[in-house]
């Protein structure tokens, strides 16, 4: 096999990816109270200080009280924001800065199984912070119906698919400095365009199509609708949509980190 | 065998641009031996080692480590084998002791497992009671010991260290050279690499000689040197008052005049002018009679065939 084939084969995964999953946990769990707190503290008091202030001035959107419409999108954007700064941030610390990839590259664990547990990792890790956020929603009682549990598994396919996206732009980092192109050019305009803060049906036409691809807006379509108690529309859709993002984006991170390590 | 390498090629980039840092490389140890490589930076010392773990696919060339094809079975050899990488890597997030459990992890050693057996790690890498205490609180040396321990979480038939007491002090790297003589007198191969020519001669069973990707030379230090220096260098340095009484002059002067007679061969480096020969005492005698200059009489040494085979000009 040439080093140009196996630079584009598919992922090859063993179980040991695990052990790197829960050396990640591990490290979280020294840290847990401040972490879940850190990815609480910032999306509720957006979303109960726009709900209840731009509330009082938006009497309902889409037929709710607003901040009932804002839950379902602080969860969906909270969660990738979470997701995003674990692979980005700490992902790179461990791969560049710490060198606790090359550390484990040298145990009987190949670097698709890191890259792999990075991704599953992130996703758990903000499908913990989004599950925190969840039960404060569900205090304020905007999460009434049992049919917001549903948004849980949601949460984690969200989380899966910003982690590959993120996975990406960490192989191509040269320096933390970069990230923030990706936050300001890519993660803000989505927050704005997804429906997180306002319905879609706002946008101008040519901008609502590009919003219909952005991945955090299925995230939304799903998240918004369990929260209100309602199945939402094109389920198949919007987790197909998730779904092969994850794995398009999963393997080119995986191209581009082995390309960077490998070589 | 432990490790099995022929005809090891490696290449970075492509087409007019690609560089061939490994150029042909033959190497295999003996089980229970301490194997080094020396080589000058640039030499091919870390690709070989990265080639020969499977991180890295070599452009051409067969590898068989823990007596498994690489890069096919990287991962399963990789689990019979322990290495102390070049750079510090361990988890600044964990304590001593859970920097062994997590990394066992990785080897699929169940904690119960491992967790009986950190006392005798953290013990023999001279740290004892430090299973609670937080990296940042190590000395280098002390991390450097906490790499070896952890390089040996899983019982390696094989233990590959990249310069392993680079920046190290005295105390430190004698106690590492210490450990690692107990660890191939317990019967564990050794590969090491090292710029230490004094590591190399007091540690290896073997050494090899790497330079620009090639191997120059290999064998027992003694024999190296027995090969490829005459015994006896005489360092010449200091002023020379030359017997025509005009002003002074360095030691190249002086090796410009009367070096080539009294010596087999003569090298000078900046102000030192270092005369390789069989026989010294004609040497010494001309030496006694010149004022001003200095001397150094000492037996030849690995760093002697180092320098002689990869020149004196600077790598970096």
């Amino acid at each position: 096999m040439t080093a140009t084939q196996s630079l584009l084969a598919p992922p090859r995964l063993s179980p040991r990816l695990f052990a790197v999953w829960r050396r990640n946990f591990l490290v979280w769990r020294k840290l847990a109270l401040p972490s879940i707190v850190g990815n609480l503290a910032d999306p509720v008091i957006y979303m109960l200080g726009l709900g209840y202030g731009l509330g009082m001035l938006v009497p309902q959107v889409e037929g709710v009280s607003y901040i009932a419409f804002l839950a379902g999108g602080t969860l969906a954007y909270s969660t990738m924001n979470a997701a995003t700064f674990e692979t980005l941030y700490s992902g790179f610390s461990r791969m560049h800065v710490q060198k606790t990839w090359e550390a484990i590259m040298n145990a009987p664990v190949a670097l698709d199984d890191i890259v792999a547990a990075e991704l599953v990792w992130a996703a758990s890790k903000s499908c913990l912070a989004g599950t925190a956020i969840l039960a404060v929603i569900a205090v304020f009682g905007f999460a009434a119906s049992p049919l917001a549990l549903a948004a849980i598994p949601v949460v984690f396919l969200t989380g899966l698919c910003f982690a590959a996206l993120g996975l990406i732009m960490t192989a191509l980092a040269p320096s933390y400095d970069f990230f923030m192109y990706y936050f300001t050019l890519f993660i803000t305009p989505m927050t704005l365009l997804s429906g997180v803060f306002f319905p879609q049906g706002q946008l101008p036409d040519g901008l609502r199509a590009v919003a219909a691809c952005l991945p955090l807006s299925h995230a939304v379509e799903l998240i918004r609708p369990l929260l209100l108690g309602q199945i939402p529309g094109h389920i198949g859709l919007h987790l197909g949509v998730l779904a092969v993002i994850t794995v398009a984006a999963f393997w080119t991170a995986l191209i581009l980190t082995r390309r960077r390590l490998l070589n | 065998m432990p490790l099995e390498i022929s005809g090891l090629v490696k290449r970075f980039g492509q087409g007019a641009d690609a560089k061939e840092v490994v150029r042909g490389l033959d190497l295999s140890l003996r089980r229970g031996e301490c194997f080094a490589l020396l080589g000058p930076n640039g030499a091919g010392k870390t690709t070989t080692l990265r080639c020969a773990l499977g991180l890295t696919t070599p452009s051409a060339g067969q590898i068989r480590l823990a007596g498994l094809p690489v890069p096919a079975q990287a991962r399963e050899a990789r689990a019979r084998v322990g290495v102390v990488p070049q750079l510090d890597s361990l988890d600044p997030d964990f304590t001593c002791a859970e920097n062994l459990i997590v990394f066992a992890g990785y080897f699929g050693i169940r904690d119960s497992e491992i967790r009986p057996r950190v006392p005798e790690l953290l013990a023999f890498a001279g740290l004892e009671g430090k299973d609670n205490a937080r990296i940042q609180s190590l000395s280098g040396g002390m991390k450097r010991r906490l790499t070896l321990a952890r390089a040996l979480v899983n019982k390696p038939e094989l233990l590959i260290l990249d310069e392993p007491t680079t920046g190290l002090d005295p105390q430190a790297r004698h106690l590492i050279w210490e450990r690692l003589r107990r660890l191939t007198a317990e019967g564990t191969t050794i590969l090491l690499t090292t710029h230490f020519m004094d590591e190399a001669e007091r540690l290896a069973h073997r050494l090899a000689i790497l330079d620009q990707g090639r191997i120059l030379v290999q064998g027992s230090p003694r024999d190296v040197i027995a090969e490829h220096i005459e015994p006896q260098v005489v360092e010449v340095f200091g002023e020379w008052d030359n017997s025509a009484g005009q002003s002074a002059s360095g030691a190249a002067d002086w090796a410009a005049r009367h070096a080539g007679a009294l010596s087999r061969r003569c090298e000078i480096s900046g102000e030192t002018a270092f005369c390789y020969t069989d026989d010294a005492a004609p040497l010494l005698a001309h030496l006694a009679h010149q004022p001003g200059l200095r001397t150094l009489h000492r037996p030849a040494n690995l760093e002697d065939v180092f320098l002689k085979l990869t020149g004196r000009e600077l790598r970096d």
